[in-house]
């Protein structure tokens, strides 16, 4: 039986009939189209699905739908200016090299930012710990963790 | 795929008065675990009771003691400086759990009232003497964690029942605690091996003032050398072990053999032998049995010496890996 729920999605007001049992990942993908957010393991272990849900960074696959009721989302397709100009941790990522296959950036840049809006300037260890539910298998994380810091820097 | 109903109630009664009106639910606090199991078709409840939007088990507060709702997620618990201060090992616990994702919603209860033998949250909670405040249809009771667990993937809560949250008393200026979690990586991994430690100390003999004395970087073992005279008499003492045996438990034996003396590294060795001996560890795929054995050996005897450092250089805390 569908039920609809209302919430903020990318600072936008949205009104979607969902089925109680799907996740907040099969709505973001199967529903809207908005693929960016990734599903990698399905079971909260390797963060790609991972988006901000009232400030905080959350597996968006063990979300389930009903909870996003009256919340605000922010997806990766939330990240960068209307313009198309990119964010500053968006545009670290690309100037520091620290994609590669690309799966797991979605994820990475989403847990980075939670902690960017959060805290200025982090120290090395809270960087390390907001990507910690991150799993890249191609980087190594180094120039991942180097992106982040450079915009954690400039600030 | 057989569907579930998905119920928001905002009061604790509401909670309970829908599990005992509908068959086959299941309540859902942070999800971390039901919507896993769900979706390996362990679990397919027809109906699932959030417990997300009810204010009552969303709060802390400082009462007699401190008391944790069930509702509150591991992030808070890690964001809250008086856990840190007075209830460290909590503190450690709910830091190394899962991911940052993870922690954003798992929630305290749902870590216990899971009662894996693994459960990080649990030996923290032994030690502080923690008691589950735990609400049913028909009233509401409060019992000792050590009584909670039964065995695996099992506690005392009836059917219909809920737990409310967590008391733990008050100890005193002279207490430290500790958990330490052994793991191969630094996140996300299971413990191979956790433990936790509460120990209060009476300065006895001449009074040395002892919190200030020591802001070096020297190691405990040497401070506790040199404070060999001061007699310093263990007062109260909790050591709790997590994954030796089908729940978390408690090392009587040992606590009862430290309890009034005193503290030496050399004891310490021999509490941490009694520990190891109560301990029922098994071979799984994280760790042998002789590996774990051996390995409550050294960590309990790290984490009676990391709890008295938290007692005479508090500000430990604020370095809290500079040693160890």
């Amino acid at each position: 039986m569908k039920k609809e729920i209302t919430f903020t999605l990318n600072k936008e007001k949205t009104i979607m009939e969902v089925d109680p049992q799907w996740t907040l990942l099969h709505l973001l993908r199967e529903v809207l189209e908005m693929t960016g957010t990734k599903e990698g393991c399905g079971y909260g272990e390797c963060g790609a699905c991972t988006v901000i849900i009232d400030g905080e960074a959350v597996n968006s696959c063990l979300y389930p739908v009903m909870e996003v009721e009256g919340r605000s989302v922010m997806t990766i397709e939330g990240v960068a200016l209307k313009d198309g100009s990119l964010d500053p941790i968006q545009q670290a990522f690309v100037d520091e090299g620290a994609v590669q296959c690309g799966f797991c950036i979605p994820g990475m840049i989403m847990s980075s930012k939670a902690l960017l809006d959060k805290k200025d300037k982090p120290t090395e260890e809270e960087i390390k710990e907001s990507i910690e539910g991150n799993l890249c298998r191609c980087t190594g994380y180094v120039k991942i963790v180097d992106a982040i810091k450079s915009v954690a820097g400039g600030r | 795929m057989k569907g579930y109903e998905y119920h928001k109630p905002s009061t604790v009664k509401e909670a309970i008065d829908l599990m005992g009106s509908l068959e086959n639910a299941k309540f859902i606090a942070g999800g971390t675990d039901v919507m896993v199991l769900i979706r390996q078709k362990k679990l397919s409840p027809a109906h699932l009771i959030s417990l997300r939007n009810i204010s009552d088990l969303s709060f802390m507060e400082t009462a007699n003691g401190f008391f944790i709702g069930g509702g509150v997620t591991h992030s808070e618990i890690v964001g809250n400086e008086f856990i840190q201060k007075h209830y460290s090992a909590l503190s450690d616990a709910a830091g190394n759990i899962g991911s940052k994702q993870i922690r954003n919603v798992a929630t305290l209860c749902g870590n216990i009232c899971n009662a894996a033998p693994s459960a990080d949250s649990a030996c923290p909670l032994l030690v502080l003497d923690a008691k589950v405040l735990i609400a049913g249809p028909d009233k509401e009771r409060e019992i000792a964690l050590d009584d909670f667990f039964l065995g695996p993937n099992r506690t005392a809560l009836e059917k219909g029942e809920m737990v409310k949250g967590f008391h733990m008393p008050p100890f005193n200026e002279n207490t430290g605690s500790t958990y330490i979690k052994h793991t191969r990586r630094a996140a996300m991994d299971l413990p191979i091996l956790g433990i936790a430690a509460r120990v209060t100390i009476k300065i006895g003999g001449s009074q040395i003032g002892c919190k200030d004395a020591f802001c070096t970087i020297d190691t405990i073992s040497n401070i506790l050398k040199h404070l060999e005279g001061e007699d310093l008499v263990c007062e109260d003492v909790r050591i709790a072990m997590g994954v030796v045996s089908p729940k978390p438990i408690r090392a009587k034996k040992a606590e009862a053999a430290l309890l009034g003396k005193v503290v030496s590294e050399k004891l310490f060795e021999e509490i941490a032998e009694i520990a190891a001996s109560e301990a029922q560890p098994r071979d799984s795929i994280r760790g042998e049995a002789w590996y774990r054995r051996d390995m409550i050996k050294v960590l309990t005897k790290r984490a009676l010496l990391k709890s008295i450092d938290r007692v005479i250089r508090p500000d430990d805390l604020i370095h809290p890996d500079r040693l160890w």
